[in-house]
Protein backbone atom coordinates (compact mmCIF):
# COMPACT_ATOMS: atom_id res chain seq x y z
CA UNK A 1 0.00 0.00 0.00
CA UNK A 2 2.62 2.49 0.78
CA UNK A 3 4.70 0.88 -2.55
CA UNK A 4 5.21 3.58 -5.23
CA UNK A 5 2.77 3.56 -7.63
CA UNK A 6 2.75 3.43 -11.61
CA UNK A 7 -0.25 6.62 -10.94
CA UNK A 8 2.56 8.57 -9.21
CA UNK A 9 4.95 8.49 -11.97
CA UNK A 10 2.36 9.46 -14.07
CA UNK A 11 1.68 12.52 -11.90
CA UNK A 12 5.14 13.67 -11.78
CA UNK A 13 5.28 14.11 -15.36
CA UNK A 14 1.93 14.98 -15.85
CA UNK A 15 2.28 18.14 -13.33
CA UNK A 16 6.47 18.96 -15.27
CA UNK A 17 4.87 18.87 -18.45
CA UNK A 18 2.08 21.14 -17.34
CA UNK A 19 4.72 23.52 -16.45
CA UNK A 20 6.85 23.38 -19.40
CA UNK A 21 3.74 23.77 -21.55
CA UNK A 22 3.11 26.76 -19.35
CA UNK A 23 6.49 28.34 -19.59
CA UNK A 24 6.31 27.93 -23.29
CA UNK A 25 2.87 29.90 -23.43
CA UNK A 26 4.14 32.85 -21.06
CA UNK A 27 7.48 32.97 -22.59
CA UNK A 28 5.63 33.71 -25.84
CA UNK A 29 3.55 36.17 -24.50
CA UNK A 30 5.71 37.87 -21.83
CA UNK A 31 8.83 37.21 -22.87
CA UNK A 32 11.30 40.78 -24.10
CA UNK A 33 8.70 42.62 -24.39
CA UNK A 34 9.23 44.17 -21.08
CA UNK A 35 10.91 47.74 -20.75
CA UNK A 36 10.09 49.64 -17.66
CA UNK A 37 10.48 48.18 -14.13
CA UNK A 38 8.06 48.20 -12.12
CA UNK A 39 8.09 48.76 -8.28
CA UNK A 40 5.23 47.68 -5.97
CA UNK A 41 4.84 48.79 -1.56
CA UNK A 42 2.11 46.87 -0.41
CA UNK A 43 0.54 46.50 -3.94
CA UNK A 44 0.61 50.26 -4.61
CA UNK A 45 3.02 51.30 -7.03
CA UNK A 46 5.85 53.05 -5.89
CA UNK A 47 7.95 53.84 -8.62
CA UNK A 48 8.82 53.18 -12.64
CA UNK A 49 11.77 53.23 -13.93
CA UNK A 50 13.17 52.70 -17.67
CA UNK A 51 14.83 49.24 -18.30
CA UNK A 52 17.24 51.25 -20.74
CA UNK A 53 18.62 54.17 -18.33
CA UNK A 54 21.12 53.13 -15.51
CA UNK A 55 20.19 54.08 -12.07
CA UNK A 56 19.59 52.88 -8.92
CA UNK A 57 16.73 53.51 -6.45
CA UNK A 58 16.54 52.65 -2.42
CA UNK A 59 13.28 51.43 -1.84
CA UNK A 60 12.16 51.86 1.67
CA UNK A 61 9.22 49.73 2.47
CA UNK A 62 7.42 48.93 6.10
CA UNK A 63 10.80 49.84 8.21
CA UNK A 64 13.20 48.02 5.91
CA UNK A 65 15.30 48.90 2.37
CA UNK A 66 15.91 47.02 -0.74
CA UNK A 67 18.37 48.53 -2.85
CA UNK A 68 17.20 48.09 -6.88
CA UNK A 69 19.82 48.63 -9.38
CA UNK A 70 19.52 48.90 -13.10
CA UNK A 71 22.50 49.27 -15.31
CA UNK A 72 23.13 47.83 -18.95
CA UNK A 73 19.55 46.82 -19.60
CA UNK A 74 19.38 44.59 -16.45
CA UNK A 75 17.97 44.93 -13.06
CA UNK A 76 18.58 43.42 -9.90
CA UNK A 77 18.58 43.88 -5.76
CA UNK A 78 21.91 44.30 -5.01
CA UNK A 79 21.53 44.66 -1.12
CA UNK A 80 18.55 44.74 1.28
CA UNK A 81 17.67 44.52 4.98
CA UNK A 82 15.30 41.82 5.32
CA UNK A 83 16.29 38.25 6.89
CA UNK A 84 15.88 35.67 4.18
CA UNK A 85 17.56 37.49 1.24
CA UNK A 86 15.60 36.18 -1.18
CA UNK A 87 15.40 39.02 -3.04
CA UNK A 88 19.16 39.68 -3.48
CA UNK A 89 19.88 35.67 -4.12
CA UNK A 90 16.99 35.70 -6.89
CA UNK A 91 19.53 37.94 -9.28
CA UNK A 92 18.21 39.54 -12.58
CA UNK A 93 14.65 40.72 -13.16
CA UNK A 94 13.18 39.13 -16.08
CA UNK A 95 9.69 39.39 -17.52
CA UNK A 96 9.20 35.13 -16.42
CA UNK A 97 11.38 36.21 -12.52
CA UNK A 98 9.94 38.93 -11.39
CA UNK A 99 11.61 39.66 -7.30
CA UNK A 100 9.70 39.49 -4.61
CA UNK A 101 10.53 40.54 -1.15
CA UNK A 102 7.99 39.17 1.02
CA UNK A 103 9.08 40.47 4.23
CA UNK A 104 8.77 43.94 2.61
CA UNK A 105 5.79 42.99 0.24
CA UNK A 106 7.78 44.59 -2.31
CA UNK A 107 7.33 43.56 -6.23
CA UNK A 108 9.37 44.46 -8.88
CA UNK A 109 7.93 43.49 -11.95
CA UNK A 110 8.73 44.17 -15.97
CA UNK A 111 6.08 44.80 -18.00
CA UNK B 1 3.39 13.18 17.77
CA UNK B 2 2.49 16.66 18.02
CA UNK B 3 5.88 17.44 19.91
CA UNK B 4 7.98 16.14 16.75
CA UNK B 5 5.70 17.93 14.64
CA UNK B 6 7.11 21.04 15.91
CA UNK B 7 10.56 19.84 16.28
CA UNK B 8 10.51 19.52 12.55
CA UNK B 9 9.04 22.40 11.62
CA UNK B 10 11.26 24.36 13.92
CA UNK B 11 14.17 22.56 12.05
CA UNK B 12 12.76 24.09 8.91
CA UNK B 13 12.66 27.51 10.16
CA UNK B 14 16.12 26.93 11.65
CA UNK B 15 17.79 26.02 7.88
CA UNK B 16 15.81 28.25 5.71
CA UNK B 17 16.55 26.84 1.96
CA UNK B 18 15.95 29.58 -0.54
CA UNK B 19 17.82 27.94 -3.91
CA UNK B 20 17.75 31.31 -6.03
CA UNK B 21 14.09 32.34 -5.53
CA UNK B 22 11.41 33.16 -3.49
CA UNK B 23 8.87 30.02 -2.58
CA UNK B 24 11.83 27.48 -3.56
CA UNK B 25 11.95 25.61 -0.21
CA UNK B 26 11.98 21.49 0.46
CA UNK B 27 9.47 22.15 2.65
CA UNK B 28 10.42 19.72 5.40
CA UNK B 29 7.63 20.33 7.53
CA UNK B 30 5.76 18.42 5.20
CA UNK B 31 7.97 15.12 5.69
CA UNK B 32 6.04 15.20 9.04
CA UNK B 33 2.42 16.57 7.99
CA UNK B 34 2.64 13.49 5.31
CA UNK B 35 3.22 11.01 8.17
CA UNK B 36 0.28 12.50 10.05
CA UNK B 37 -1.79 12.17 7.61
CA UNK B 38 -1.33 8.30 7.55
CA UNK B 39 -0.95 7.55 11.09
CA UNK B 40 -3.59 10.12 12.98
CA UNK B 41 -6.57 11.40 12.31
CA UNK B 42 -7.52 13.92 10.36
CA UNK B 43 -8.65 16.25 12.87
CA UNK B 44 -5.58 15.81 14.74
CA UNK B 45 -2.92 16.22 11.72
CA UNK B 46 -5.28 19.30 11.00
CA UNK B 47 -4.89 20.96 14.71
CA UNK B 48 -0.90 19.88 14.46
CA UNK B 49 -0.89 21.77 11.43
CA UNK B 50 -2.13 25.09 12.68
CA UNK B 51 -0.46 25.01 15.50
CA UNK B 52 2.99 24.28 14.07
CA UNK B 53 2.57 27.14 11.46
CA UNK B 54 1.40 29.66 14.20
CA UNK B 55 3.85 28.67 16.42
CA UNK B 56 6.70 29.31 13.76
CA UNK B 57 5.61 32.27 12.45
CA UNK B 58 5.33 33.56 16.18
CA UNK B 59 8.75 32.57 16.44
CA UNK B 60 10.85 33.10 13.34
CA UNK B 61 8.33 34.91 11.20
CA UNK B 62 6.35 38.24 10.30
CA UNK B 63 2.67 39.16 10.12
CA UNK B 64 3.58 38.63 6.35
CA UNK B 65 5.05 35.69 6.62
CA UNK B 66 2.23 34.45 8.63
CA UNK B 67 -0.30 34.31 5.45
CA UNK B 68 2.09 32.71 3.19
CA UNK B 69 2.27 29.97 5.37
CA UNK B 70 -1.10 29.62 6.11
CA UNK B 71 -2.77 29.82 3.23
CA UNK B 72 -0.03 27.58 1.75
CA UNK B 73 -0.41 25.34 4.26
CA UNK B 74 -4.05 24.82 4.28
CA UNK B 75 -4.33 24.43 0.58
CA UNK B 76 -1.68 21.81 0.73
CA UNK B 77 -3.40 20.24 3.13
CA UNK B 78 -6.51 19.88 1.60
CA UNK B 79 -5.00 18.72 -1.37
CA UNK B 80 -2.83 16.02 0.22
CA UNK B 81 -6.64 15.10 1.90
CA UNK B 82 -7.97 14.60 -1.60
CA UNK B 83 -5.56 12.65 -3.16
CA UNK B 84 -4.92 10.72 -0.33
CA UNK B 85 -8.93 9.87 -0.17
CA UNK B 86 -8.86 8.31 -3.72
CA UNK B 87 -6.40 5.41 -3.04
CA UNK B 88 -4.81 5.69 -6.55
CA UNK B 89 -1.64 7.42 -4.99
CA UNK B 90 0.71 5.87 -2.58
CA UNK B 91 2.56 9.16 -0.37
CA UNK B 92 4.80 10.05 -3.26
CA UNK B 93 2.02 11.23 -5.16
CA UNK B 94 0.38 13.03 -2.31
CA UNK B 95 3.42 14.77 -1.55
CA UNK B 96 4.01 15.82 -4.46
CA UNK B 97 0.85 17.04 -5.06
CA UNK B 98 0.87 18.84 -1.70
CA UNK B 99 4.21 20.55 -2.72
CA UNK B 100 2.78 21.75 -6.12
CA UNK B 101 -0.64 22.76 -3.77
CA UNK B 102 1.62 24.80 -1.30
CA UNK B 103 3.67 26.59 -3.74
CA UNK B 104 0.32 27.39 -5.73
CA UNK B 105 -1.42 29.26 -2.64
CA UNK B 106 1.88 31.19 -1.74
CA UNK B 107 1.60 32.21 -5.27
CA UNK B 108 -1.95 33.21 -4.90
CA UNK B 109 -0.69 35.32 -1.99
CA UNK B 110 2.26 37.14 -3.27
CA UNK B 111 -0.60 37.94 -6.38
CA UNK B 112 -3.09 39.37 -3.87
CA UNK B 113 -1.76 41.18 -1.29
CA UNK B 114 1.07 43.17 -3.41
CA UNK B 115 -1.99 43.60 -6.16
CA UNK B 116 0.65 42.49 -8.85
CA UNK B 117 -0.66 39.56 -10.81
CA UNK B 118 2.82 39.39 -12.68
CA UNK B 119 4.20 37.77 -9.84
CA UNK B 120 2.63 34.28 -11.28
CA UNK B 121 4.35 34.60 -14.55
CA UNK B 122 6.62 32.27 -12.19
CA UNK B 123 4.40 29.60 -11.61
CA UNK B 124 5.41 27.50 -14.32
CA UNK B 125 8.64 27.38 -12.57
CA UNK B 126 6.87 27.08 -9.36
CA UNK B 127 4.85 23.70 -9.78
CA UNK B 128 8.75 21.98 -11.59
CA UNK B 129 10.39 22.95 -8.16
CA UNK B 130 7.20 21.56 -6.41
CA UNK B 131 7.11 18.52 -8.64
CA UNK B 132 10.55 17.57 -7.40
CA UNK B 133 10.71 18.98 -4.26
CA UNK B 134 7.53 16.92 -3.37
CA UNK B 135 8.93 13.77 -4.87
CA UNK B 136 12.14 14.22 -2.96
CA UNK B 137 9.68 14.64 0.39
CA UNK B 138 7.64 11.68 -0.82
CA UNK B 139 10.75 9.73 -0.94
CA UNK B 140 12.06 10.52 2.09
CA UNK B 141 8.80 9.75 4.18
CA UNK B 142 7.89 6.37 2.80
CA UNK B 143 10.81 4.43 4.65
CA UNK B 144 10.01 6.68 8.20
CA UNK B 145 5.94 5.25 7.03
CA UNK B 146 7.38 1.62 7.20
CA UNK B 147 8.69 2.07 10.87
CA UNK B 148 7.14 0.37 12.93
CA UNK B 149 5.82 2.99 15.54
CA UNK B 150 3.81 4.09 12.67
CA UNK B 151 2.22 0.76 12.02
CA UNK B 152 1.19 1.07 15.43
CA UNK B 153 -0.42 4.46 15.47
CA UNK B 154 -2.59 3.02 11.97
CA UNK B 155 -4.54 1.53 14.42
CA UNK B 156 -5.67 4.61 15.51
CA UNK B 157 -7.36 5.56 12.86
ZN1 LIG C 1 14.00 40.58 0.66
Amino acid sequence: MKAIKKSDIILLICIILAGAILLCIFSAIFLKKGQTVVVKVNGEEYARLPLKKDTELLIEANGGTNLLIIRDGKAWVESASCPKQICVADGELSELDPIVCNHHSVSITLE
Amino acid sequence: MTALAIIFGYIEHLIPLPIGAYGIKLGLANIVVLIMLYSVNLYGAFSVNIVRIILCALLFGSFTSFWYSLIGGILSFFVMVLIKRTNRFSPLGVSICGAVAHNVGQTAVAVILMNEFRIALYLPILLIVGAITGALIGIISIPILKAPIFKNTKKVE
